[in-house]
């Protein structure tokens, strides 16, 4: 006990010392000399903040706070109990309405970033069946967004395509690019496959880079058509009307649609055949194999249909902004949607739309912090890695098919 | 065993290699229907080697591998178990993050037939009653011997003709190694052929119709099983005496 203790405050001292340590070149090395001031008053405050912290878990340590604790277990297990009781497809009902009903409790502000959340919802679900579910990295991911995004722009701007003609036609484009990152990747693993597919990333943003003729370079493409609806209006009769999605709370519910289908579509993979098989080859390439299970052609697949969300997802983002340009399709984008998918769950539908929500609604909460908004960021993604290592809600793998056996 | 019985797996002249370095340097060896026929040799002889190419794991660079006739050289991995090859690789190789029923499922993962799946199942749990225990537990927590029980139940869900086993016995209790070798002869009378690969040469003799020792990638010896085990230069070197 007083051995602990001692440990734990000649670690925090270390610590400080290290902090210090490291603190000092970024903010005391200047142009007109060495200054030691700035870091000295900013290294104080974190030195007082993590005393509080220790103190804390000093008294932690010491069993202060055990009644409130097992209070709040109590609460916990009740609520726990009462979310048990509750049939699942009212908890899904429940939310579809929420969803449904949000443009009217939030303005433009809130649309806007909804729509961002809902683009991520389906590209974290589409890099998770390739990550989760098959368990092949993938660090250039955001490039079939790109595709998308893309494909929908030139289809709009030089053929006056809908939007709706051009989802398919994005989707599959996506697939096709799937494809070709995948099969020189098949017989690749882990460091290997993350460096090619980063690799691959940085080809595609640089083609839409330089490939001047086609993508106008840098400078992007502009003159992009919105997506049109037909509304049935009755007023005056049964008639199909048609018009175009001008407000942001219309282009939620566009998207809003393009997400409950990637989910829909996701989650009956998730429990196929095909489900099973990507999960055997993320745990076992060769002895998924010797089960005889197609590898080659089922990695493939993964490739292609997470891409196919990346690229609906992309053509939305293009619909919306009425813009593209390859800066939206950096690799920092990737990893964003990395994060989510790790942060989420490998593997957990429920978990990487937590992701999304958490990594992209939670960044605008934080905007007043805004210079410190990527450390705040690291920070807590580092406590979550450590606090909750199998991502915020965890995939349930206590076998559904395994139930219905007995 | 006599010679008239049919021939179900017969390697000829078989010759594989990581990259350039060659592991197998032409071996021959016929596996009669029926039998359980053991591979022996020391560490690094080859013998995962000769049933990963059996398996089109290892690629075959010279020579042919027949299974009921048919030449398999060329056939994907993926099909082998399809048609009654089915291997349990060394280091049993489960799905750790799935249930052991999952797992189980795998097994039978080309198979349409759910009801014959499903007798299957049981099957397996009969054979190893600790495995319906555990039917919901992930593969990753079992035991050893657990696993090893959870491969082979796994293998057998594909209704294998042939059963290519690699060291079943690897890092087990001698009593579980008993156990499972007790399995697999049961398994082998219930029509299975079986080719055995294990470091314990004594186990797997006793246990096996005939036998082959390999050596740096070739056969040196092939015979009866008994007349191995009583083989002077084999109990020397394989049995440690
Ligand atoms: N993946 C591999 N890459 C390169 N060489 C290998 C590989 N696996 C095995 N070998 C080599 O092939 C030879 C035979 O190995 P193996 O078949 O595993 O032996 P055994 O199963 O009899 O212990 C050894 O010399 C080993 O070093
Ligand atoms: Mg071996």
């Amino acid at each position: 006990m007083i051995h602990e203790f001692k440990k734990r405050w000649v670690s925090f001292g270390i610590g400080l010392i290290w902090l210090f340590v490291i603190l000092w070149p970024l903010l005391g090395i200047k142009p007109e000399g060495l200054e030691f001031g700035t870091t000295f008053a900013l290294w104080g405050k974190l030195a007082v903040a993590a005393l509080c912290i220790m103190i804390v878990y000093e008294l932690n340590v010491r069993g202060v706070f055990d009644g409130a604790k097992k209070a709040g277990s109590a609460i916990t297990g009740s609520t726990r109990k009462a979310y048990a009781a509750i049939p699942q497809w009212l908890l899904l009902l429940i939310l579809l309405a929420l969803a449904l009903v949000f443009p009217s409790m939030t303005g433009r502000y809130g649309h806007d970033v909804a729509c961002n959340v809902l683009i991520y919802v389906c590209l974290g679900l589409g890099l998770n069946i390739v990550v989760g579910l098959a368990g092949l990295l993938d660090l250039g991911y955001i490039a079939f967004y790109g595709v998308g995004a893309y494909t929908y722009a030139l289809l709009s701007i030089h053929y006056q395509l809908s939007f709706w003609m051009s989802l398919p036609i994005a989707g599959c484009l996506a697939a096709i690019a799937g494809c070709i990152i995948g099969y020189p990747t098949l017989r690749m693993r882990g460091d290997y496959l993350a460096i090619v597919t980063l690799g691959f990333g940085e080809i595609v943003r640089l083609i839409l880079n330089n490939w001047m003729e086609l993508t106008n370079g840098p400078n992007g493409l502009s003159g992009i058509k919105r997506p049109g609806v037909y509304w049935l209006d009755m007023t005056n009769g049964w008639t199909l009307e048609h018009f175009w999605v001008k407000k942001v709370w219309m282009y939620y519910y566009v998207i809003l649609f393009i997400a409950i289908c990637t989910i829909i579509a996701v989650y009956r993979l998730n429990y196929s055949r095909i489900g099973r098989a990507w999960e055997a080859i993320r745990e076992d390439e060769t002895a998924a194999e010797l089960m005889g299970v197609n590898t080659f052609l089922l990695k493939l697949l993964a490739y292609a249909s997470g891409a196919v969300f990346a690229g609906f997802a992309g053509a939305f983002f293009a619909s919306r902004m009425r813009f593209v340009s390859p800066e939206s399709f950096t690799f920092l984008e990737s990893a964003m949607v990395l994060a989510m998918v790790v942060l989420g769950g490998m593997g957990s539908i429920p978990g990487v739309i937590l992701g999304a929500l958490a990594l992209i609604a939670l960044p605008e909460v934080f905007r007043e912090f805004d210079l410190y908004r990527m450390l705040v960021f690291g920070g807590v993604m580092t406590v979550m890695m450590l606090v909750r290592p199998k991502g915020l809600w965890p995939a349930k793998r206590v076998g559904r098919r395994s139930e219905e056996m007995d | 065993m006599s010679e008239s019985k049919e021939v179900i797996l017969e390697l000829r002249d078989v010759t594989s290699a990581y990259g350039n370095i060659e592991a197998l340097k032409g071996i021959s060896l016929k596996v009669h229907k029926g039998e359980i026929v053991s591979i022996i040799g020391a560490n690094g002889a080859g013998k995962s080697t000769t049933l990963m190419t059996i398996c089109n794991i290892v690629p075959t660079v010279k020579g042919d591998i027949f299974y009921q006739g048919e030449r398999i050289n060329a056939l994907g991995s993926e099909v082998l178990p399809t048609m009654g090859l089915c291997q349990v690789p060394e280091g049993r190789r489960i799905f750790p993050r799935l249930t052991v029923t999952e797992n189980l499922e795998m097994g039978a993962f080309f198979r349409k037939d759910q009801a014959g799946i499903k007798d299957d199942m049981e099957r397996a749990f009969e054979f190893f009653p600790k495995l319906r225990e555990r039917r919901r537990q992930l593969g990753g927590t079992l035991s050893g011997g657990e696993q090893q029980m959870l491969a082979i139940g796994r293998a057998i869900m594909s209704r294998p003709k042939v059963l290519l086993l690699d060291e079943p016995s690897m890092g087990l209790a001698p009593l579980i190694v008993q156990q499972i070798f007790k399995i697999i002869e049961e398994i082998n009378s219930q029509g299975v052929t079986v080719l055995l690969v294990e470091q314990n040469a004594n186990l797997a003799l006793q246990a096996s119709h005939r036998g082959y020792v390999l050596e740096t990638g070739s056969v040196v010896m092939e015979d009866d099983a008994s007349a191995l085990l009583s083989n002077s230069d084999i109990r020397k070197a394989y049995l440690g005496e």
